[in-house]
């Protein structure tokens, strides 16, 4: 009733086949999208933008790379760290070498490198799947840690792996304050949140979602899995690249080798389940949950603490949130193993029936 | 040449270490098809455990004897393995029994997270030592044959000698006994096992109380050596190579995997770390074990892939 797409009909392949083919969706995502762009920088404050708001979008954009990969085509990933990580650098590495490349470029390059070394990790991919492979992709996480700590190089020879980029600048215009960069970071994760969408709808997504779902059966129909696979290793490494150019440049400003560890890999695969496999949305979802239940669990122990007549040291609350964090995993792995996603699309289907429940 | 046994000596026992971690995650995989990621974080567990039971036990019952006392932390300790094996089956698993591979992975990580939150908050997050009375000063060897001889860390020796222990009995138990046999029936085909009246949630349990066991002795000899502390989870990774090494659902394929990478790692980092900047050990197991899966899928000695539609 509140979700009534009877009398929306379709005359056109176009009109059917559009990514929001109900009217409702169309008119969500315009306020959603003019909410992101006009509400949010005229309401939250800076901490709001800097502690939430950016992570989170890169974060995000991070995700819809690692859910390209594992979501849509199944191969399971912990080195997305490794990726992100490999972004950064190379990006660094076009900023310092290369003085006069504009910073969009160069936050691309940075995904570009990445999406080779993920072509390069992807290789195993052919020959091993599922937990052998999540195995193997760790071997991306360690040299990249080891590479960026070691090899003079890529760091500029800096001693401790740590470099830093200032005054970044796009078009003339400065990216300094933290609302500017939640633009910037907004800009990138629309363009290629829709970019993703539409890949993942084209032949490219279906042959990736057909290895997923049986490898074998897609070679018998036709699907080269080696192109499949590895395509889709540097699509979702391309992203992820990009996110972690975005992180180091926009969200850090300074950094090392310690901000892609491994934690970080399993950081991302968390938001893929959580969020949705194989799903967009899923990805938004689930970064918003990793990003915020850290603050929450931050604001919410020591309360709780009070309330209960007990004083939480820091170590205690670090070590609370972690406990509570292992435990919320396993719940909702146990109570909805198909994510976030999936309880969104059940209560748009609870909303069109209502209330008449079948 | 001494060195180089030296070097390959020290190799084989991080080896077996690793062997002895690479056990857990080899015996879970087997029984119940889940890569269990929260090994790692068991072995933290255990050795807290067992390193604060130490210290605890002689003051509450005034026991002056160190033996008596590390046998009684070490029962105690296992005692914590075991509920905390039971409850990962109750509260865990048997919601999660026909979900994909991937769902029991991160549910496993979910563990890890939790079981090193809670082992912190209880032993509390210093670094702590086990004193199981090892003999510290090494022994010189083969002094006829080498100038300077070939030195053993004779703790090596003895922790060499109690993983192996530890190796024979699994096996023995495994071969031998009633349960060993419901065991091996239950990781050759869930399905044939219950319906010959194999109770499957219970050698769940089993299975991940003999994880338990393992991860207790691993963090046992690990402790020992080098501490106890959180660095000790991050072992579990080390250890991941040599799982897909030597096969997932293979015994001796653990063991040999656990040498070949210690070897190999000592090995790389000795003779081939001062060309590329040192630090190559955490990335030469995989990298090595990497390049074989490219030739071998399977492992050295896991049971070969069949794709079928």
């Amino acid at each position: 009733m509140f979700y009534r797409e009877n009398g929306q009909f379709k005359t056109t392949y176009r009109a059917d086949l559009q990514i929001f083919p109900i009217l409702q969706d169309r008119i969500a995502i315009g306020l959603i999208l003019a909410a992101a762009f006009v509400l949010v920088p005229m309401l939250s404050s800076e901490y709001m933008l800097k502690a939430i708001l950016i992570p989170f979008l890169i974060l995000a954009l991070a995700a819809i790379g690692v859910n390209i990969l594992v979501g849509y085509c199944g191969q399971i990933s912990l080195g997305s760290g490794a990726f992100m990580s490999v972004g950064a650098y190379a990006a660094y590495n076009v900023y310092v070498r290369l003085p006069g490349v504009p910073l969009v470029l160069t936050l691309l390059l940075g995904g570009f490198f990445a999406a080779l070394v993920g072509i390069l990790f992807g290789i195993p991919s052919l020959r091993v799947r599922g937990l052998y492979l999540a195995v193997a992709t760790l071997a991306a996480q360690f040299v990249c840690d080891w590479a960026f700590l070691r090899i003079g190089w890529f760091t500029n020879n800096s001693t401790s792996g740590s470099v830093s980029v200032s005054n970044l600048q796009m078009f003339g215009l400065t990216i300094e304050t933290p609302l500017q960069k939640y633009l910037f970071c907004l800009t990138f994760l629309v363009v290629f949140a829709l970019l993703a969408k539409n890949l993942v709808r084209s032949a490219v997504g279906r042959e990736w979602m057909a290895i997923r779902d049986m490898d074998v059966a897609a070679a018998v129909i036709g699907i080269r899995p080696m192109y499949a696979k590895l395509s889709a290793f540097a699509v979702s490494s391309f992203v992820i690249g990009v996110a972690g150019a975005l992180w180091g440049f926009v969200n850090l400003g300074s950094w090392e080798p310690a901000a892609f560890s491994v934690d970080r890999s399993f950081q991302l695969l968390f938001m893929v389940i959580i969020g949705g496999m194989g799903s967009i949305m899923g990805s938004f979802l689930g970064a918003a949950f990793i990003v915020v239940l850290p603050i929450v669990l931050n604001l919410a122990l020591p309360l709780i603490g009070q309330l209960v007549g007990v004083e939480i040291s820091t170590a205690g609350i670090e070590h609370t949130q972690v406990m509570i964090f292992g435990a919320l995993i396993v719940w909702f792995l146990i109570v909805e193993p198909h994510g976030l996603a999936k309880l969104w699309s059940m209560a748009k289907q609870k909303l069109r029936t209502w209330p008449f429940p079948h | 040449m001494g060195f180089f046994l030296e070097t390959l000596l020290g190799g084989l026992m991080t080896g077996m270490l690793y062997s002895l971690v690479a056990l857990g995650f080899v015996l879970i995989f087997k029984a119940s098809g889940v890569f269990n990621f929260a090994q790692g974080a068991m072995v933290l567990f255990a050795a807290l455990a067992m390193a604060r039971f130490a210290e605890w036990i002689p003051l509450k019952l005034g026991i002056d004897n160190k033996i008596i006392a590390n046998v009684l932390a070490f029962i105690a300790a296992g005692v914590v393995m075991f509920i905390v094996a039971w409850l990962i089956e109750n509260l865990v698993l048997r919601h999660l029994v026909n979900q994909e591979g991937a769902t029991l992975l991160m549910a496993t990580l979910g563990i890890a997270y939790f079981l090193d939150g809670l082992g912190q908050t209880i032993f509390g997050s210093d670094s702590y030592k086990i004193d199981i009375g090892m003999p510290k000063e090494p022994a010189i060897v083969l002094e006829s044959l080498f100038q300077g001889g070939v030195m053993i860390n004779k703790e090596d020796v003895i922790a060499a000698v109690i993983a192996a222990g530890l190796v024979a009995l699994l096996t023995l138990f495994f071969q031998k006994t009633k349960t060993g046999r419901a065991l091996r029936a239950v990781a050759d085909d869930h399905q044939a096992a219950q319906s010959i009246g194999i109770p499957l949630s219970r050698i769940w349990v089993i299975v991940w109380c003999v994880a338990g066991v393992v991860a207790l002795v691993a963090g046992m000899i690990w402790g020992s050596k080098l501490g106890v502390q959180f660095s000790l989870a991050t072992v579990a990774l080390r250890a991941l190579p040599v799982v897909i090494l030597g096969g997932l659902t293979s015994v001796p394929g653990a063991i040999i995997g656990g040498l070949i990478i210690g070897v190999g790692e000592k090995l790389s980092e000795v003779y081939l770390g001062p060309f590329v900047g040192g630090g190559i050990e955490i990335w030469f197991a995989y990298v090595l074990a990497l390049v074989f899966l490219l030739f071998r899928p399977q492992g050295l000695f896991g049971e070969k892939i069949i794709d079928r539609v």
